[in-house]
């Protein structure tokens, strides 16, 4: 089932990205095809297969429960396109 | 028509760690804003979590207290979703194999054992915290992200509760069992201990739910209590007036007494989890559970019934004593010392608590051990001073620190106890308080309790109140023969 350019807006917007009419065809076709290629996946018997949560073979990557150094606050808040009494500032929230 | 109400409640609890679930970061509370953050809980592009062992370990104490079935192999997942309290838009959390599953609450309601079905129990990070500017025509908010990453446990209870009492006791024992665990402070003003309500309501006898209606930002007991109350009226009106629950998502609005449905669609229910690619799988072997299994303490519901059938307590007290586990261990380390149950559980709840809860602090603050306490109490059981006596002591000791033994010699409270020692008393009372003396001859029995009340005041406290009524009683019989 092809993908439709209504999908493409709702998970456009769930990311909250703008797309142009040219960006939502072109990423319809795009994600169409990758769909396609895990399609062909899934011809694939995988019954008796565990599914594989991670890559690595590694298990129980853990640190000891210690606090150490926090970023300096001007550090932190440096990217911030805007601050205001030490906190990031952000349009209005409506919750 | 009267509705039954079905309940369901998710728990977040911040765990009682040092620092950050994911980074070095400290968790104190109250720091001033963005002070304590790092790359990682910033969220900056091409870091990478390491998990804090032992805020896995509090969680995994926690779903073994709650009874439920652990997964031994357990990972993390994404839950995606954007608001500015979030840096990374996706918060590490737990939905396809959460780290235990299937337990239950034992809670007493209605004078007898209820249990209440705990769906799952996992770990995931706490969000920033957003600031509403209050200030007119303010357009923006602020965001202070040291909250950001901080460990967070959280209890899904199965949809178990029908009135607001029992989803009270629920919080109320969910909460104990969380601090007899010292898995969390569940300091509600400080955010630690924060709730998520769903309810729906059905016709009594009927299987099928009516739609299901979710409430956020419940931030104490209080808070949940009242918001449903408050929403089982509202669908209940709904009903009645022959409309339709809608099924939503509404927020609490603590101040204004009333929930509003959420305007904004920012949270719709699309988290698209996937396995979080950050974090490697975690494995509880055998030997690692154990060992936390033997951590889990006696809970309050278990201690209680054990004070009850071994100590002999009434079921108000046992109650009172296990409320928090400090005072529960303070009771029975001074039973260790001299186990008189009953006697030393007045003496905690007359005194110790009465103290306490007047200066507004914890036992652990208490100057008094309980190896002290316990010998105080063993001299006022064994007449050695009275209970006034013994009551003044113990203001001496918090005082000075100095033990009963030393403070009973200095202050020369020892009970008198000699006949000889008390019948001069007795007389010098009966001299000088002939009110009562010719009431009680007259027939008003009840005077003997201000002539008894004389004695203790002339011998502060001191006199052996069975004997010197013993005395008086035979005074004032003779008197009574004499013409
Ligand atoms: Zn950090």
């Amino acid at each position: 089932m092809p993908i439709t350019r209504e999908q493409v807006e709702y998970v456009a917007h769930l990311s909250r990205l703008k797309l142009s009419e040219e960006e939502k065809d072109r990423f319809a076709r795009q994600l169409d095809a990758i769909l396609q290629a895990v399609e062909k996946l899934n011809e694939l018997d995988t019954d008796g297969v565990e599914p594989l949560v991670h890559v690595a073979p590694r298990r129980n990557v853990f640190r000891e429960d210690a606090a150490g150094e926090s970023l300096p606050r001007e550090e932190a808040l440096r990217n911030a396109p805007e601050q205001s009494e030490g906190c990031f500032k952000v349009p209005r929230i409506i919750e | 028509m009267r509705y039954e109400a079905v309940i369901g409640l998710e728990t977040h609890a911040e765990l009682l760690t040092e620092s950050k679930l994911w980074c070095r970061c400290g968790t104190r509370f109250g720091e001033p804003p963005n002070t304590q953050t790092c790359p990682v809980c910033l969220g900056m592009p091409g870091v990478l979590p390491v998990l804090n062992k032992r805020a896995f370990e509090l969680a995994l104490k926690a779903a073994l207290a709650l009874h439920c079935v652990i997964n031994r192999e357990t990972f993390f997942d994404r839950k995606n979703y954007y608001y500015p309290d979030l840096p990374k838009n996706y918060q590490v959390s737990q939905n396809y194999c959460n780290l235990g599953r299937d337990g239950y609450l034992e809670m007493s309601a209605d004078g007898g054992i209820r249990r209440v079905g705990i769906w799952n129990v996992h770990l995931e990070e706490d969000a920033g915290k957003n600031i509403h500017v209050e200030s007119p025509g303010a357009d923006y908010s602020l965001v202070d992200l040291n909250r950001a990453g901080v460990p967070l446990l959280e209890v899904v209870s199965a949809p178990d509760m029908h009135s607001v009492e029992e989803a009270e006791a629920f919080m109320h024992t969910l909460r104990r069992l969380l601090l007899y665990c010292e898995v969390s402070d569940c300091k509600m003003q400080e955010g630690s201990l924060r709730f998520e309500a769903s309810v729906s309501l059905r016709r009594p006898g009927e299987e099928k739910l009516g739609s299901r209606v979710e409430i956020k930002n419940l931030n104490s007991i209080k808070a949940v209590t009242r918001c449903l109350a408050y929403e089982i009226e509202r669908q209940s009106r709904l009903l009645r007036e022959g409309g339709a629950v809608e099924m939503e998502t509404r927020l609490w609005d603590e101040a204004g007494g009333r929930s509003e449905r959420m305007r904004s669609k920012e949270r719709a229910q699309d988290y698209r989890y996937f396995p979080e690619p950050d974090l490697v799988p975690f494995v509880v072997d055998e030997g690692w559970l154990e060992r936390v299994q033997a951590e889990v303490p006696e809970l309050s519901l278990g201690r209680r019934r054990r004070f009850v059938r071994d100590h002999g307590l009434s079921e108000y007290d046992a109650r009172v004593l296990t409320e928090e586990r400090a005072v529960a261990d303070y009771f029975e380390a001074c039973l260790a010392a001299h186990n008189e149950p009953k006697s030393v559980a007045n003496w905690i709840m007359n005194e110790v608590l009465a103290i306490l809860n007047e200066r507004k602090v914890s036992i652990a603050e208490f100057e008094v051990p309980p190896q002290r306490f316990a010998e105080l109490i063993e001299a006022a059981d064994k007449g050695k001073v009275t209970a006034a006596a013994a009551r003044e002591i113990l203001g001496k000791m918090i005082e000075t620190g100095k033990n009963a033994a030393t403070l009973i010699e200095e202050t020369g409270a020892e009970t008198i106890g000699q006949e000889e020692d008390l019948a001069p008393i007795v007389e010098q009372v009966l001299a000088e308080a002939r009110k009562a003396v010719q009431d009680y001859l007259g027939g008003k029995k009840k005077a003997i309790g201000a002539l008894l009340g004389q004695v203790m005041r002339l011998t502060g406290g001191k006199a052996d109140p069975k004997l010197a009524r013993e005395i008086l009683l035979n005074r004032l019989e003779e008197m009574a023969r004499q013409p």
